[in-house]
């Protein structure tokens, strides 16, 4: 089935609230292997100018598998989300996540296109505090490998 | 927050790196739990072939987030990077051994912006060749 190109523009749920705690922060960090103690201690954030322990940049992708869930898998879409791989990501941060953030994210679909074969499918969200104050802006291109309707 | 870098000493065109990481089947399960992205081409080498690639191959955002270590380490602070972006050229494919792969990742000052910002240019490759393109970090500098 070839992928719906009517999902592009359309703005889905906001996803529930996300909590950031410190021990979540630490667990990112130590998948990544990266030992950095802003990561891990409160005091050597501060020391830094932050409240309190912060993410890595790439943080923010714990959100995306929430934030994209219902649409990649939602059927009308026709994404093979078995043959997807990464094709880009961008990340905006007006100020660094940190542990005790509260956070919620609003998906909207940018672009869907087909493309060599493949089909693309570019969604981005804003994450905001429950308050409304902006943190981060993430931008992914989801890329289904040789599912397009041209594909051979 | 407060890069350890100073603007005024960066100059455009200097090299950060390269530095090596290694990735390893272990490191991808680890990345599984923490990201949440459980996507069976990461773990599991006979779904991986099935759908025409030549073994697991890591996160994407793995790898994206060990070329970040390299400017996050070389600014001092984690939240001066203010915008990270990247394309993934090609998957970095992890065998299952002992050694997994090997990423090489170099930045480059590639220019000094208003507001005390630098754009730095970001290389990442395998043995197989370079794994992303057009990967760059916007920096906020003391």
């Amino acid at each position: 089935m070839p992928i719906n190109t009517d999902f592009v523009g359309r703005t889905l749920a906001p996803s529930p609230p996300y909590e950031v705690s410190r021990e979540k922060i630490r667990e990112f960090a130590e998948a990544i292997g990266d030992d950095n103690p802003a990561y891990s201690s409160r005091e050597a954030a501060q020391a830094l100018g932050h409240d309190d322990v912060v993410a890595p940049p790439t943080f923010a992708i714990v959100m995306a598998m929430q934030l994209h869930h219902d649409l990649v898998r939602n059927p009308e879409l026709g994404l093979d989300y078995s043959r997807v791989v990464h094709g880009e990501q961008q990340f905006v941060h007006h100020r660094a996540i940190r542990a005790g953030d509260v956070l919620v994210g609003t998906p909207h679909v940018d672009d869907i296109k087909s493309r060599a074969g493949n089909d693309m499918l570019t969604w981005s969200a804003d994450i905001a505090t429950e308050s409304g104050e902006p943190v981060c802006r993430l931008t992914s291109t989801l890329v289904a490998r040789g599912t397009a309707a041209d594909a051979s | 927050m407060t890069a350890t870098i100073s603007y005024d000493d960066v100059e455009e065109g200097a090299e950060i790196g390269p530095r090596d990481f290694a990735i390893r089947r272990v490191d991808l399960v680890k990345y599984c739990g923490a990201s949440g992205d459980f996507n069976v081409i990461h773990w599991n080498q006979r779904v991986a072939q099935s759908v025409g690639l030549p073994d697991v191959i890591a996160h994407g955002m793995f790898t994206m987030a060990q070329a970040a270590r390299l400017v996050t380490d070389w600014c001092g602070d984690p939240g001066a990077v203010v915008e990270y972006r990247v394309r993934f050229s090609r998957p970095v494919v992890v065998p299952d051994n002992d050694d997994g792969a090997t990423l090489t990742v170099k930045g480059r000052i590639e220019s000094k912006l208003d507001s005390r910002r630098v754009s730095v240019f970001v290389e990442a490759s395998t043995a197989d060749g370079s794994v992303l393109t057009g990967a760059r970090a916007l920096v906020q500098l003391a």
